[in-house]
């Protein structure tokens, strides 16, 4: 089936004055319409660049670019700015207005961009009213209300995103690009935009394209992925089947790399085990005794522990080791296992849903 | 001793003054604020590059701002008096004082313009919105800070070029400061005249930048 957006051997050649630089290379994609669809690779992989020729701010130095059926190098002009305004894009920096509030900037697609042009229409058609009053109900969609009257440098990241996300919807895009969106946020602020996006693409029916140097984005909320690694396609699948076989070298690196991010999965599934049991969490300074005191402890009490995160952390200047500890059922059993902690000195304290 | 007829004199050069300075301010950035905008977008990494036209406006407002002001004065007193109708006075130095300002004013312009956030220009290009559209409605809107700040510098400046202009007769504070301190030696004369010049540029550096603070909403 022909998909929303089709690239067919695409290459992409920047001529600079030192060298020719070949950011992409024969890239050939096919992304199907209400797909969240993730390009994963590392910095300088050339993501940027794919998802700029995606809506030909970038042209390709060869090959198509087909979105619904239509190769953009064959519209005029002012059909690509059109387009463009049914492609909707969003950015790491968010790339908002700074002197305008939440509310012109989300009327400025609605004013200024490329909609109502296609049909030969005038620039415009919405009435400024009616732009406030669409704007408005975006910011419901996305939880920013209260905000409406704000200026961006007076939001967080995660609420500038949230705006920016708003104005993308404002011209009821087909597609969503996202360049790093989330890549600039801490995890949690990740998260909730990661559920906004699927939200919208579950209830609006938008093809979602996420780039992306993290692969828990990926595993997160994409359906399908492709993997970049200097300019060309290593792999593109079904994420379940990526995850499960990989066949590239690239692929199995990002994956790897993806269970060491320790980011939001991570956490998602500790917290998970956490639940309903009893966890404490020990810490180790340098003053703590050689001894291996866990290892001593399993065997003395002949119970199986689980280890749901280890790790070092350098507190001023000093480092210091932090273990969270899923104990055994038994209560009785719990109490003496921290005792026998506290009694080799060792901090200890019960956690339930510990946030880092 | 200090006479009322030197008290209106002096109210009158700061009126000339402010004349001048105003009037080729308004004119200079007339013409600077195309040139500057044509410079920005025409740049390779500007919007719109266009080399050619570009490498001209360039040269233009390279050659105009390396003329000392007292060159340029004498070189384009044909054009003035074809424009104003005479070469010497208070108008007549309205010509050669826009002249000067405008390449200078262009440049200014520019850099403010390239100081924009690629990031936001893209936002806007991936919006569907016209080279047009994203000159007036993203350029020249968050560049609007410094762009007033550049108001304020372009003030100061003409405002000293317009004083120079006292060594040709043509009016305003600096022309008194020339005639009574440089030629007549009433030093005195001189000295209020170079005050006034003084207040005035303080007044538009407080206001312009008072202003330019109270548009920004960048930080709060
Ligand atoms: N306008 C440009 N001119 C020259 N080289 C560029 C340009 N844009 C990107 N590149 C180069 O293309 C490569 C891919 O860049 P990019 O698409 O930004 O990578 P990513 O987004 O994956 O980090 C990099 O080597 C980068 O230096
Ligand atoms: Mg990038």
């Amino acid at each position: 089936m022909a998909g929303i957006i089709e690239v067919h051997h695409l290459s992409k050649t920047f001529v600079t004055r030192d060298a020719d630089v070949e950011a992409l290379q024969d890239i050939s994609l096919s992304i199907q319409t209400g797909d969240i669809y993730g390009i994963i690779g590392m910095s300088g992989a050339g993501k940027s660049t794919l998802v700029r020729c995606l809506n030909f701010l970038e042209r390709p130095t060869s090959g198509t670019v087909e979105i619904e059926g239509k190769d953009l190098s064959t519209l005029s002009e002012k059909e690509l700015r059109a387009r463009r305004a049914e492609i909707a894009m969003i950015f790491q920096h968010f790339n908002l207005l700074m002197q305008k509030n939440v509310i012109d900037n989300i009327c400025f697609p609605l004013l200024y961009g490329g909609v109502g042009k296609k049909d030969g229409g005038k620039r415009g058609t919405m009435s400024k009213k009616d732009a406030r009053k669409r704007a408005a109900e975006l910011l419901e969609i996305v939880g920013m209300s209260e905000k409406a009257k704000a200026y961006p440098s007076q939001l967080s990241g995660g609420q500038k995103q949230r705006v920016a996300i708003a104005r993308a919807l404002a011209a009821n895009p087909k597609i969503l690009l996202c360049d790093e969106a989330t890549s600039a946020l801490d995890p949690q602020t990740t998260q909730s935009i990661l559920q906004l996006l699927k939200q919208i693409n579950r209830d609006y029916g938008i093809t979602i394209v996420i780039i992306t140097h993290e692969m828990s984005v990926v595993r997160e909320i994409c359906s399908h992925v492709a993997i970049i690694s200097e300019g060309r396609l290593a792999e593109q699948g079904r994420v379940t089947d990526i995850f499960e076989h990989p066949r590239t070298k690239e692929a199995k690196e990002l994956i790897v790399k993806g269970e060491g991010e320790g980011s939001r999965t991570l956490e998602n599934r500790q917290r998970d085990l956490m639940k309903g049991k009893c966890c404490i969490r020990i810490v180790f300074s340098v003053n703590s005794s050689f001894e291996p005191v866990i290892a001593n402890m399993v065997l003395r009490f002949g119970q199986p522990i689980n280890i749901l995160r280890a790790d070092t952390k350098n507190v001023e200047g000093i480092a210091r080791g932090e273990m969270i500890l899923s104990l055994p059922d038994d209560v009785r059993i719990q109490e003496d296992m921290k005792a026998y902690l506290v009694e080799r000195g060792l901090a200890v304290e019960e956690v339930d849903g510990y946030v880092d | 001793m200090w006479t009322s007829e030197m008290t209106l004199m002096m109210w009158e050069g700061t009126l000339e003054t402010l004349f001048m300075t105003l009037l080729s301010t308004l004119f200079g950035y007339l013409l600077g604020v195309p040139m500057g905008i044509a410079l920005a977008v025409t740049d390779k990494n500007g919007i719109r590059p266009n080399a050619a036209v570009y490498k001209i406006l360039d040269v233009i407002a390279n050659i105009v701002r390396s003329i000392p002001f007292l060159i340029l004065l004498i070189l384009i007193m044909p054009l003035t008096k074809l424009i104003v109708g005479r070469s010497y006075g208070t108008a007549a130095t309205v010509v050669p004082l826009t002249v000067a300002a405008a390449p200078f004013i262009g440049r200014m312009i520019e850099s403010s313009l390239k100081e924009v956030d690629h990031g936001v220009i893209e936002a806007a290009q991936s919006m569907g919105a016209s080279t047009m559209t994203i000159i007036v409605r993203v350029l020249l809107v968050e560049a609007r800070t410094s762009i007033l700040v550049g108001v304020t510098i372009a003030l100061g400046t003409i405002l000293g070029y317009s004083a120079m202009a006292g060594i040709v007769g043509g009016g305003g504070l600096g022309d008194i400061a020339m005639r009574y301190g440089y030629y007549r030696y009433e030093s005195d004369i001189m000295l209020v005249a170079v005050v006034l010049l003084v207040i005035l540029v303080q007044i538009f550096q407080t206001l312009g930048m008072r202003m330019s603070v109270k548009l920004d909403r960048r930080k709060r």
